[in-house]
């Protein structure tokens, strides 16, 4: 009982985590290359617990990730919802890869979000983004095993603590 | 290469519903989306929700907020006091000049009276401090820690020490958020220090500078030229500092020329920056003149001559 408490807290706390990361500054100079955390967290949860995610639960995140945001309601939504289907689809194959292999599946999924939200904003009536929009899924790509491997670790010792 | 389709756990499990249920939901997205963008429901939810907003906006800036008191408290004493004397020195000089300026303004009153102009702009400011967060790299905007309570209303003008920094869009109860003037989505009227052109200053994708796109090819504009908002539309106050003038080019058409500009204020994200109290007086059309002629109670029954006129062009 206890297990699954701490199991269900680091769940929705490392989500909470990467909403708040999404905010967090860095430098002027490294701004660009700020990755997409709930999109990373989200997706790590969808290839190990595919049980908690679902497409429902990646809107839910995605409207409070633009409530945070400000910026358009359901843009986020809409962004992690295609992300999660997408990675529940590929789910079996991208469990197995190595772990470059899956850095780069995720490389894709990031720039296939990219693209989605050039999308929306063209739409919205914004200008065309300058080049370093494009940054951002390769820094998301190259964290992805350190976020994996930190949330995996995590995930074992509650097991080991409590089983 | 046919592998077990309807297998529960197949690795290439594609259920019909699954995708049904994407349909779904990125309808919804679309939906909420376009009825956001006309409707303005964001605003609303976040304004309900700014007990969760908020504090979570202060949480977030906490990491930067800790790193600048670090920075000061470890600074060493020589570049205090060396900071320390040149403030003195800012503040000896912007003094004098106050004084000065004090004499203008009273010369100022007392021209202004003689002309019977009334319209005049206080100066009645509010200091705020900005929350050092990140909404998106690629919008500029900026969090600062006053809001609805602390009296700030969206479309209040925010100045810094050098220059105009943006516009408050949304006021929360404790929290606003002001758009920069280097967002694309942002055009602030300006008129050029020397010669009184008046031209438009977009801000630009790129986010650190200004566009002035469409001025006359034969207008008086170079490079070093200083740009003072006009005050025309009546959210800017007239006579503060915008940019300067950095390139001008022809445009492709070679009908227009196309400048670029430098923001004076410094928009970065940290900082104290000031609001504006008294919006500007709109600028606009003149007001409709007052119905003229007699009085409404003189007015004869309207409803006999339209009677027949109606009746006349029946047959």
């Amino acid at each position: 009982m206890n297990r699954l408490r701490a199991r269900r807290a680091l769940f929705w706390g490392s989500l909470l985590l990467a909403l708040l990361l999404m905010l967090v500054p860095l430098p002027v100079a490294l701004l660009p290359l700020k990755p997409y955390w709930p999109a990373l967290v989200l997706l790590y949860w969808t290839l190990e617990a595919p049980e908690h995610v679902s497409i429902g639960l990646a809107f839910v995140v995605g409207l409070g990730a633009d409530v945070f945001d400000g910026a358009l309601l359901g843009e986020q939504a809409l962004r992690l919802t295609v992300l999660v289907f997408l990675a529940l689809r590929f789910r079996s194959r991208l469990r197995f890869f190595p772990m470059w292999q899956q850095a780069l599946a995720v490389l894709a999924l990031l720039l296939n979000d990219r693209v989605l939200l050039l999308a929306v904003r063209l739409f919205a009536g914004d200008p065309w983004p300058p080049a370093a929009y494009w940054l951002a899924p390769f820094a998301g790509a190259l964290l992805w095993p350190f976020v994996f491997l930190l949330l995996d670790d995590l995930r074992a010792r509650l097991r080991v603590r409590d089983g | 290469m046919v592998l077990s389709r309807d297998g529960s756990t197949s690795l290439f499990s594609d259920s019909p519903a699954g995708t049904l249920r994407l349909l779904m939901y990125i309808a919804l997205a679309a939906v909420l989306m376009v009825l956001d963008h006309r409707n303005g429901w964001l605003q609303q939810a976040r304004y309900a929700s700014a007990l969760v907003i908020e504090p979570v906006y202060r949480l977030a800036g906490l990491p930067s907020a800790g790193v600048e008191a670090a920075r000061t408290a470890f600074a060493d004493r020589s570049r205090l006091i060396e900071d320390n004397r040149r403030l003195r020195e800012a503040l000896l000089i912007a003094n004098a000049r106050l004084n000065r300026m004090a004499a203008v303004d009273q010369q100022n009153q007392r021209l202004k009276r003689l002309l019977d102009v009334q319209r005049t702009l206080g100066m009645n400011a509010q200091l705020a401090r900005v929350i050092d967060i990140d909404l998106d790299p690629f919008r500029h905007r900026i969090v600062l820690n006053a809001g609805r309570r602390q009296g700030v209303r969206p479309g209040q003008a925010v100045i810094d020490a050098r220059g105009i920094v943006g516009q408050v869009v949304e006021a929360l109860p404790d929290t606003s958020v002001v758009l920069l003037i280097t967002d694309p989505s942002h055009a602030i009227p300006v008129t050029v220090a020397r010669t009184g052109l008046r031209a438009i200053a977009d801000g630009s994708a790129a986010g650190d500078r200004l566009e002035l796109p469409n001025v006359p090819i034969s207008a008086d504009l170079r490079v070093g030229d200083q740009l003072l908002s006009s005050g025309l539309g009546g959210r800017f106050p007239a006579g503060f500092p915008v940019g300067t003038v950095t390139a001008v080019r022809p445009d492709r058409s070679g009908m227009y020329a196309r400048a670029w500009a430098r923001p004076a204020a410094d928009l970065g994200r940290v900082g104290e920056v000031l609001l504006l109290r008294d919006l500007a007086d709109p600028v606009g059309p003149p007001a409709p003149a007052p119905a003229s002629g007699p009085p409404a109670s003189l007015k004869p029954a309207a409803a006999a001559p339209a009677a027949s006129r109606s009746a006349g062009a029946a047959p």
